[in-house]
């Protein structure tokens, strides 16, 4: 008589330990095989578009969308092609990147740190992004930078101006292209004493956060060093709505020039405030007294109204410019949508573009490769002549436009007259500069 | 000495526009015992009415001007306001110019209406409810509108600029200039605060409200229908806080996040002057606005730094603690 030893219990005990058997070697496959993060193994590749869709930066964000639609459109062949047919490398060819169709998900950056992180996160886990992009403030491009770092995906800049981004806080997945307030300083500071001479008093009214702290460093420096006396720098909280309190005490200061370190709405109601209260008939030290703001954009601009007009500012690009990249740009951009782009746009659009053709160069999409490919990249034909990505810190460097307030616009987009183009040659800092100091670039990390 | 008159200028200046607000607050809560977190959208709304009448006045047609050529090498379209073309360039520009000051007579009107809606639709529901879910209801109806807003209008904010006969700056005393339509927002302040007390001091309607402001029920008891008075009384409150936004335009762009700016600040302006005290609104406004400009100042911020975005919430910690009904409040209100 033989016994059967086969019990219930047997079973499950030896199909869980199985099933534990089988499954192992594929969790492991799971994570081996994948090279790095979201490594693209169908037909298509998923781009991340982090952008203020909400939220007092919402119009720009708009905007920063619309460029990535066309750059979208254009990498996968339609269109005119817009820069692509410009653009000095000629790795592009309209058939989406290394031959997978582009498509792409939108995030709420929300203009705030947690927010756009937790829409990044998402867009990477959930989503599968393999690069994200975009934004409009210093502080999301700083922490989103952090987090593409850790999860190891390429991140590409969309607008951010402070020196931290590509300073104490680079990170080697990170590259940024837009320029920065060191170079804002170094542009304007000699238009500034060429204009109004060197002999002058500024009082500074600046944002109490990450961009406004190192956009006066650079301005009050620059300038400076050409002769002006820095007479006070007054922080203004970023959520102060009305600056006449800031703006009053100018009045008996002694100083002949204001600058607005501000952006944004703050800038929009400080210098409408400063207007009010007649500095721009007032003479002082018998000069007539100035109003300076360092960063301009034309959307800013537009909200200023009136009030812009003649006020002196650095911008990254402008779509009067008349290279052949801007043309095609914005004949691109403004058949599409029926007006011209702006600068967040256009940086936005480039930005897409760099790193698309970055893998097609590298021939992967792992994000060693890309910064290998973009690290010390020279090109041009993009908007803002010839351009390099430094190495040493993920900056950009190319020309700077030094503009104004045009008198006589012709049209609700024509707010903006470029005064000068800075050459490269004059914003070019060396890597260890004190402004940019105190963080390291690391290595990248492909999340493998 | 000079720059002390300045900064005094300027706190009655803030506070014109958080007394007008707190006014309309505490009108609210005296009549309805409503807290209503909706009352800043009401502000940005009123600014947005003169907006609205900016842009009817500028309704434009279009002209091809051969000569020029727009962004794409196109012939330029050449826009020109239709008022312009039936008055003339002189009459129409000069309608145009004062835009603000004509937005009053779409205001007033509007702002009566949409409190009336708000009233009748949502938050008579809400009497009987605890204020917390007051809060809750009037704080989502402000997200609600001020999205309206922004999909309309966006998130960039836009200039409505002050008549040019009232631009510039007015000397006042030698070495004191100020801008001459922050004076006149003083004035119209003044004006419409006096209005208010007059209204509800010198008519019969302004003393049953004060009679229900006391003792709801027995006014009730008498046959007077309350509710209707204190109906038409939130959308009074409504029609001041749509005052305060229109004729703040010129000072500040208006944009569609500037109710909620406002919102908190003017709250603590009714608390430090008392739920339901429409003199401790006013005097708490003004007072607190002084306080704030003067805090301001590079001598308070270099001596306590960050004094300038803590003094209002500070003040009111100590009357909070000290007086908890307010400067004017009446005893047993929030205590």
């Amino acid at each position: 008589m033989s016994k059967n030893s086969v019990t219930r219990r047997g079973v499950l005990k030896s199909g869980a330990v199985a099933g534990a058997g089988v499954a192992l070697p594929t969790i492991f496959t799971a994570s081996s095989a994948a090279a790095f993060t979201n490594e693209p193994t169908g037909s298509s590749v998923t781009l991340g578009f982090n952008v203020p869709q909400t939220g007092p930066y919402a119009d720009e964000g708009a905007d920063e969308l619309r460029a990535y639609e066309l750059a979208v459109e254009h990498l996968n062949g339609g269109g005119d092609g817009g820069m692509m047919g410009t653009f000095s490398s000629k790795a592009l060819q309209g058939n989406g990147i290394l031959g997978k169709k582009v498509e792409y998900v939108t995030g709420d950056t929300q203009t705030k740190s947690d927010a756009a992180r937790a829409s990044a996160q998402s867009m990477i886990q959930k989503d599968g992004a393999i690069m994200i992009t975009g934004g409009s403030s210093s502080g999301v491009a700083v922490a989103v930078q952090g987090l593409c770092q850790e999860a190891g995906v390429i991140f590409m800049a969309g607008l951010t101006h402070s020196n931290d981004t590509t300073g104490k806080d680079k990170k080697a997945n990170g590259f940024r292209h837009f320029f920065n307030a060191y170079m804002s300083g170094a542009a304007l500071a000699p238009v500034l004493a060429e204009l109004y001479g060197d002999d002058r008093k500024a009082y500074h009214l600046t944002a109490d956060y990450t961009w406004g702290w190192t956009q006066q460093e650079s301005i009050a420096a620059a300038t400076e060093a050409l002769g002006w006396e820095t007479v006070e720098n007054v922080l203004t909280p970023l959520a102060a709505t009305d600056f006449s309190s800031y703006i009053a005490p100018v009045l008996n200061s002694g100083a002949d020039v204001l600058v607005l370190n501000h952006y944004g709405g703050n800038m929009v109601n400080s210098l409408t405030n400063a207007v009010q209260f007649g500095l721009r008939e007032k003479q002082v030290n018998g000069k007539n007294f100035e109003i300076v703001v360092p960063l301009f954009s034309r959307l800013m601009a537009r909200g200023a109204g009136e009030n812009i007009k003649g006020i002196l500012g650095s911008t990254n690009w402008h779509w009067s410019l008349q290279d052949e990249g801007t043309k095609a740009f914005v004949k691109s951009f403004g058949t599409k949508y029926g007006f011209p782009p702006s600068q967040a746009a256009h940086t936005c659009y480039a930005q897409t573009l760099l790193y698309a053709d970055a893998v097609e160069r590298a021939g992967s999409f792992n994000p060693c490769a890309v910064v290998e490919a973009l690290e010390g990249f020279e090109f041009d034909g993009l908007g803002n002549g010839p351009t390099l990505y430094r190495a040493e810190d993920h900056q950009c460097f190319k020309d700077v436009l030094v503009v104004k307030g045009k008198e006589n616009p012709t049209s609700e987009f024509d707010l903006l007259e470029v005064v000068q183009i800075t050459p490269r040659a004059q914003v070019e800092y060396a890597p260890d500069h004190p402004m940019f100091a105190g963080g390291a670039l690391g290595s990248c990390n492909s999340g493998a | 000495m000079d720059a002390i008159i300045l900064q005094i200028l300027n706190g009655l200046d803030k506070g014109s526009a958080y007394a007008l607000i707190a006014l309309g607050l505490t009108l609210i809560f005296g009549t309805l015992g409503v807290v209503n977190f909706a009352h800043g959208a009401l502000f940005m709304i009123g600014a947005f009415c003169a907006v609205t009448v900016q842009r009817l006045l500028t309704l434009s047609f279009e002209t091809v001007d051969p000569e020029k050529t727009d962004f794409l090498g196109q012939p330029l379209k050449v826009k020109t306001p239709y008022i312009e073309s039936w008055f003339g360039p002189e009459v129409g520009t000069a309608i145009i110019d004062w835009a603000v000051p004509l937005a009053i007579l779409l205001t007033i009107p509007v702002m009566l209406a949409i409190g009336y809606v708000m009233e009748r639709g949502l938050i008579k529901h809400f009497y009987k409810r605890p204020h917390a879910d007051q809060i809750l209801v009037t704080f989502g109806l402000a997200i609600v509108l001020q999205e309206i807003v922004k999909y309309y209008f966006g998130a960039n904010p836009i200039q409505t600029p002050a008549p040019d006969a009232l631009t510039g700056v007015a000397q006042l005393m030698p070495g004191v200039v100020y801008p001459i339509w922050r004076i006149v927002y003083f004035c119209f302040a003044v004006l419409i605060i006096g209005g208010v007390f007059a209204f509800l001091q010198f008519t019969t309607f302004g003393m049953v409200v004060r009679a229900g402001m006391a003792d709801r029920e027995t006014v009730g008891l008498l046959g007077i229908n309350i509710d209707k008075r204190f109906t038409i009384m939130f959308g009074i409150a409504a029609a001041v806080a749509g005052l305060a936004g229109v004729m703040y335009g010129p000072i500040n762009a208006p944009n569609y996040h500037m109710g909620m700016d406002f919102l908190v600040l003017s709250f603590v302006v009714v608390v430090v002057g008392g739920m339901g005290s429409l003199p401790g609104a006013v005097l708490a406004g003004f007072l607190l606005g002084i306080l704030e400009s003067f805090a301001s100042t590079t001598w308070a911020t270099t001596t306590i730094p960050g004094i300038n975005q803590i003094i209002i919430y500070l003040v009111a910690i100590i009357i909070l603690l000290t007086r908890p009904r307010g400067l004017m409040g009446r005893k047993g209100v929030m205590e």
